[in-house]
């Protein structure tokens, strides 16, 4: 089959690959008839993630159809069957599945003793991502093999398209834990960093669960009209100074909530210096993410107010101002999406018409045009917010 | 060396084998700024451990220091080079180019006997000169953003009934789970209090 493969730094390849088997009986091989480029992949691209192996095919955000049913998941799923699948891995099982937690499963990473050493603690296993989490190979390909199946799918009807659903694999119901997160409340100033395809759902989030105006910040004016067209009052830092601005929007106050859907690569510029530092100690293996998002949301939240971070973040980060944080009693809350705790609600409301995520996507391609469009979503290049790729 | 080779982690048994290679999402600037990257750090290396060496092969014996501090420089621009950075770290290779150039024009006197191996070294020195300029106007081409061409997507709001509409909608069947409450006032926690 065909599929994207990470083969290095900056290096994504359309590659020709062996079919993927059913391993186990609770395994479903799926055809894949549509996945896209999600930003964790960029950490991927740009290896800031450990523990990718040449090889490794990419991808989790991925839906199609059910081809083949180990005996295990035959109660459950059934050959024929259209299913969107989570980008993380359940068991449905432990005591981290049964409170909803889906994305620290216990029992899916594959290789959970790498998992202990690098998190302390196992996380679940995802698909096409770091060997820290299981090393599963992913779905950006014509097939995906999806361990665990009986739980890791979400069953979709027929009659609605593929765009509108996708995202429930990912960064839909990663927007609306984002939002669910900073426990928004009506009357509720919501500032959220970052305007890519995650910073997107989770605009749309926050208005859905009732936020009273929602403060959008990025510097790329196609993003920043992307989320003034929900509603968002838009800040763009490269213009006007973020601090200021927010004071100015919330009487001196600051928001409510903050949610940082930036995470371990923000944009490095001269306007905020420490990110230029941050640059430099990341290309020495001196320091993992650059924070700056955390830092500014940490000075620029409202006493008592909730943190919210979805954005991914990869490792060791510096100079967090937990002198603020503890002080103005601030209340921080993250993980990576459960992403099955969400999606039932979620898919009720795209068939309901409350939300409907295909307008996120920019451009929709063959998969073989997968390798030029990481690099076009990387450069930011063509107005590229969020790619859709059909094998 | 990769974290993956010291751990000696394999990929598990059955996971999807590459039979083919296809096209990559490097450029050809992309793999000569690469190349131009490791130049840099085999040079930096030889300057920092053998600048005697070098001073004596280039009749520039009083500038051991010197080639010490380039070498310095070389594996400096190397990181951004190897890097996604990279036009910042050929930038700074082209600056050090111009340097090693102005110096290496000092060791062109007619009274340096090593003058011959001199103008061998600038002769390289131009060659990935040129080389350097190639790769940082390729990468600079091939990922540009090309700004002020920007698409407007405001007719994109994603909430079928209008923002306004939408606001709140979601909380009409939708609480916030207990697990996730972070907000609370103090007749809620503590009625009697209050009263």
């Amino acid at each position: 089959m065909k599929a994207l493969v990470w083969h290095g730094k900056e290096d994504v390849r359309y590659d020709t690959v062996s079919d993927p088997e059913i391993e186990h009986p609770r395994d479903a091989i799926i055809k894949v008839t549509s996945c896209a480029i999600c930003g964790s992949d960029l950490h991927l691209f740009h290896n800031l993630i450990p523990a990718m192996l040449p090889g490794d095919v990419l991808g989790h955000e991925s839906m199609g159809e059910v081809v083949e049913v180990g005996s295990a998941a035959k109660g459950s799923l059934a050959v024929g069957d259209r299913v969107v699948i989570p980008f993380t891995i359940q068991c449905g099982e432990c005591d981290q599945c049964l409170r909803g937690n889906y994305s620290v499963c216990r029992r899916t990473n594959r290789k959970g003793e790498l998992g202990d050493k690098a998190f302390g603690h196992r996380t679940a296993g995802l698909f096409g991502y770091t060997h820290l989490t299981g090393g599963y190979p992913g779905g950006q390909a014509e097939y995906l093999r999806v361990p665990f199946a009986d739980t890791t799918h979400i069953k979709v009807p027929d009659g609605i398209d593929d765009e509108k659903l996708l995202f429930l694999s990912d960064i839909l119901p990663t927007g609306w834990q984002a939002a669910v997160q900073a426990d928004i409340q009506p009357g509720d100033i919501v500032a959220v960093w970052g305007c890519g395809p995650v910073g997107q759902m989770t605009i749309r989030s926050a208005i859905l669960l009732g936020a009273e105006q929602v403060i959008a910040i990025d510097y790329l004016p196609e993003r920043l009209s992307m989320a003034a067209a929900a509603g968002a009052i838009t800040i763009n830092f490269e213009e006007e100074s973020v601090l200021e601005r927010l004071n100015e929007l919330t009487g001196g106050e600051g928001p409510h909530k903050c949610i940082d859907a930036v995470g371990s690569e923000n944009h490095v510029n001269f306007g905020q210096p420490d990110t230029i530092l941050d640059r430099a100690k990341q290309m020495l293996l001196a320091e993992n993410d650059r924070p700056h998002v955390l830092r500014e949301m940490i000075y620029a939240c409202r006493v008592a107010g909730v943190i919210s971070i979805i954005g991914v973040y990869t490792g060791l980060v510096d100079k967090i101002p937990m002198g603020q944080a503890m002080n103005k009693g601030l209340t921080f809350r993250m993980a990576q999406a459960h992403v099955p705790r969400w999606t039932g609600d979620l898919l009720r409301r795209i068939e309901d018409g409350q939300i409907d995520p295909s307008f996120v996507i920019t451009h929709k391609v063959d998969l073989s045009k997968g390798p030029e469009m990481y690099r076009t979503f990387r450069d930011k290049a063509d107005s590229c917010i969020k790619v859709m790729l059909q094998p | 060396m990769p974290l993956t080779n010291a751990t000696q982690i394999a990929r598990s048994e059955g996971d999807p084998i590459v039979e083919k290679k296809g096209p990559s999402s490097l450029t050809g600037p992309d793999r000569l700024a690469r190349a131009l990257g490791w130049f840099s750090i085999g040079l930096g290396v030889a300057e920092l451990v053998a600048p005697g060496k070098l001073a004596r092969m280039l009749g520039l014996e009083d500038k051991e220091g010197l080639i010490r501090a380039y070498g310095a420089r070389e594996l400096a621009s190397a990181v951004p080079t190897l890097s996604v950075d990279k036009p910042v770290g050929l930038a700074s290779r082209i600056a050090g180019d111009a340097l090693d150039l102005g110096t290496l024009a000092t060791a062109l006197r007619r009274d340096n006997p090593q003058r011959h191996n001199a103008a061998i070294a600038t002769a390289m020195v131009v060659g990935i000169t040129l080389l350097d300029i190639a790769a940082y106007t390729g990468v600079k081409a091939v990922h540009s953003r090309q700004r002020g061409s920007e698409r407007d997507y405001s007719d994109r709001s994603g909430l079928p009934r209008g923002s306004q509409a939408s606001r709140g909608l979601a909380r009409r069947d939708f609480d916030p789970p207990a697990d996730y409450r972070a907000e609370g006032k103090l007749a809620d926690a503590l009625p009697e209090l209050v009263a």
